[in-house]
């Protein structure tokens, strides 16, 4: 789907399934999920979720109606990005072959501030928060050394 | 509210189950026993007041479930057991989806224990049934019945209606706990939008008092707000032309003089002309569903569109309206009313009368007086003879065609099929349902040869239940439908539509149904009225014109504009 990248902020009832149910509309309604991020809200038994796709204003609107329909569903709204703040948590294990290379890489840590949250003789696990955007630069930057695995969890968002 | 448990006594889940249908108020079930929901069975021993109607294929309980439904305006319920007894209901849950029927699945399902292990019958309809659903169950405590019930036939009817699975583990039937009834759906009651705001009333009062060629477009969800008359009061107060949805027919008494007929890909001329010309096209409690609006770029093109609908993602999503209003037809016209000046609408209302001469013209005369049997003398003929009053449960294909066109509903809620899933062989069961829900209806099934094959098995159901109905099947030894399709746009290949049918006179004595065939309009005649004289269900066998097309129609991808009215102009 064409459109801008969109923000689809839900809150539902943490029961068995309950994410099923909305993937499941995303698809039934021909949406492919950019990045999706779940976890407790600040409401006991209440989960929420940042979902973002592609897709034109009509289009997100509509789709974000659906999702109201779902009977396990509090709440759920769409916001345009300057409303949120937003963030995604990158990890990365990286080869570690010498003391220098060791320094260059916690140099490029340092300008991204991150942190080597897991030292090994030979890698180390490095965490970096941020906007895509950062991910991003930070992912690039660091193609210079040798990246043994990369995760990064998709956007998160609070209301400014 | 009838009871049998006391609050605090303690029973199996099976009787738990059973006590939340009779509070519920259900008076008829609709199932198939098995393994996985014996205990259920065990338990309808004690509750005599829950008739049981023993279908021959789950599809039928599923779809006798939505005719129960359709006619009582509670939630219809089947029974199935697990595996294939539950995906066997999936059709008729797809159909009670997309048509708004509120109807309350109940599923066996293997013990906990073993759910996710693929044991014996196990399927799991959680998933399967999830599309096709307005929400489900997976039950596995006994103690959680209660509540689950309560919620579910609350979802079924509330706001948009439609079709609820409750899924019950067997050992949640079978283990003990306390029985503890509440109701306790304020949460979801509290989300529905039923009325209009003030300024959204002025809004609508606005575009209408100022329209020039107004024009009404109702469907199924005016009927499902029980009340057909506030429209046709709001119709009345500024002389607005109604055409009713397939779904809609029978909200209005179609000899009303605003009554302009039913839009879509087989409507009548004058509904699918005047969107074309209307300067305000009030849409009520439908969904501009495709068939109705063929090309919805070429949909309406001058309208200001108003759109009232409970369901608010409906507002939208296929049509953008110029005001969309969340609220039940009923409740928002009734609080309109007032805001309307009395208007009369003479110029325009002549317009659907060329119209309406223009079908007449070119199709229903010729229709009504050809020398050979055809499907529209028939649906007329049962009109004739039961006032325009009989409840039609009408099946899928050119016969449903036939009886949305030429029975003139004047019963209000009398006009009942597949419209949203199309559904061939609904009929059968859903007209049983539709008997059986309220007895005091004379309802005729008017079926074709291809879709009362597809539930046949439900005669022997019919029977053993005495269900007084009345099947008119429309036999032209094809798929005419398809046929129709294959002979206008695929060159005449007749490719796999020609049915070499069984002997239905033979069939129906082997089922011990009384039966006549006619083929002729003179025996056509005399059949309909042995027919409604003789006591228990009757099968009459319309030997119909083979090659007959159903006209107008609008070509698939076309815009309404493009309405084809008879044959002659398609060449
Ligand atoms: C279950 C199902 N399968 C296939 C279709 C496609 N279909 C639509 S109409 C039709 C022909 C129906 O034939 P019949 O029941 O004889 O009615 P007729 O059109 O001849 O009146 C078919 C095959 C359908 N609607 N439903
Ligand atoms: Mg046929």
């Amino acid at each position: 789907m064409s459109g801008e990248l969109s923000n689809i902020i839900i809150w539902a009832e943490n029961k068995p399934g309950v994410f099923f149910r909305i993937l499941w509309l995303f698809r039934r309604k021909q949406f492919n999920i950019e990045s999706a991020t779940v976890g407790h809200s600040e409401t006991p038994g209440i989960s929420r979720f940042t979902i973002t796709v592609y897709g034109h204003h009509e289009q997100i609107t509509n789709m974000v109606k659906q999702v109201r329909k779902l009977v396990n569903v509090v709440k759920a709204e769409s916001l345009q990005s300057e409303m949120l703040v937003l963030r995604e948590l990158a990890l990365m294990k990286v080869a570690v072959k010498n003391v220098r290379e060791k320094s260059n890489i916690l140099r490029v840590i340092e300008h991204f501030r991150g942190r080597c949250i897991n030292m090994a003789k030979n890698s180390l696990i490095i965490e970096v928060t941020g906007d895509e955007n950062k991910i991003d630069a930070f992912y690039e930057n660091m193609k210079d050394f040798v990246m043994l695995e990369f995760v990064r969890t998709g956007r998160t968002a609070l209301f400014k | 509210m009838k009871t049998r448990l006391k609050t605090g006594q303690k029973v199996q889940g099976a009787e738990i189950i059973c006590e939340c249908l009779l509070r519920a108020g259900v008076t008829a079930i609709f199932g198939y026993p098995g393994g996985a929901n014996i205990p259920i069975y065990d338990a309808l021993y004690k509750y005599p007041e829950l008739r049981h109607v023993l279908v021959r294929h789950e599809q039928g309980a599923a779809h006798a479930a939505e005719g129960y439904a359709w006619v009582t305006g509670r939630p219809g319920v089947c029974f199935a057991t697990s595996g294939p007894g539950a995906t066997n209901l999936v059709t008729g849950l797809a159909d009670a989806m997309l048509d708004s029927i509120p109807i309350v699945a109940i599923t066996g399902q293997v013990p906990s224990s073993l759910l996710g292990t693929d044991a014996f019958q196990e399927a799991d309809m959680l998933g399967v049934t999830l599309p096709v659903t307005k929400h489900n169950y997976l039950v596995t405590k006994t103690e959680d019945i209660a509540s689950v019930f309560s919620e579910a036939f609350f979802l079924a009817v509330s706001g948009r209606p439609g079709p609820v699975l409750i899924d019950i583990t067997k050992d949640a039937q079978v283990n003990y706990a306390q029985f503890q009834y509440k109701e306790n759906n304020e949460h979801l009651k509290n989300r529905l939008k039923l009325t209009a705001t003030k300024e959204e009333l002025a809004e609508i009062a606005d575009l209408l008092n100022n329209a020039e060629r107004p024009l009404i477009v109702a469907g199924h969800g005016v009927l499902l707000s029980g009340d057909g008359k506030t429209l046709l009061s709001v119709a009345e107060k500024q002389d607005i032309p109604v055409t009713l949805t397939q779904l809609g027919l029978s909200t209005i008494p179609q000899n009303h003089p605003l009554y302009m007929g039913m839009p879509g890909m087989h409507g009548n001329v004058a509904a699918n002309r005047a969107p074309l010309e209307t300067d305000v096209l009030l849409a009520v409690g439908m969904r501009f569903h495709d068939r109705v609006t063929s090309k919805t770029s070429l949909y309406a093109p001058q309208a200001k569109i108003i759109h009232i609908d409970i369901d608010p993602s409906e507002i939208g999503k296929n049509i953008m309206p110029a005001l969309g209003v969340v609220g039940d037809a009923k409740l928002v016209l009734k609080q309109l009313l007032p805001f309307l000046q009395q208007k009369k609408n003479p110029l325009w209302l002549k317009k659907f009368e060329v119209w309406k001469k223009e079908e007449k013209d070119k199709v229903f005369t010729k229709e009504l007086e050809s020398p050979k049997l055809k499907s529209a003398q028939v649906i007329n003929e049962i009109a004739r003879q039961t006032d325009f009053e009989a409840t039609i449960v009408a099946d899928v294909g050119q016969n449903q065609m036939y009886a949305a066109r030429y029975y003139q509903y004047r019963k209000y809620n009398s006009h009942f099929t597949s419209g949203g899933l199309g559904t061939m062989g609904f009929a059968l069961p859903a007209g049983m349902g539709a008997k059986l829900g309220d007895p005091a209806r004379e309802v005729w099934i008017t079926i074709g040869d291809g879709g009362i094959q597809m539930t046949l098995q439900e005669l022997a159901t019919i029977v053993q239940e005495k269900t007084e109905v009345k099947i008119a099947l429309l036999n032209n030894n094809y798929l005419g439908m398809v046929r129709q399709w294959q002979e206008l746009f695929y060159k005449g290949n007749y490719s796999e539509v020609q049915l070499k049918n069984p002997d239905f006179q033979k069939l129906c004595e082997g089922f011990g149904i009384k039966s006549l065939k006619a083929k002729n309009l003179r025996q056509a005649r005399e059949a309909i009225g042995i027919a409604r004289k003789t006591r228990g269900p009757f099968l009459i066998e319309f030997v119909v014109q083979a090659e007959e097309n159903v006209f107008p129609m609008i070509p698939a991808g076309a815009g309404i504009g493009e309405m084809v009215v008879s044959k002659e102009e398609l060449k």
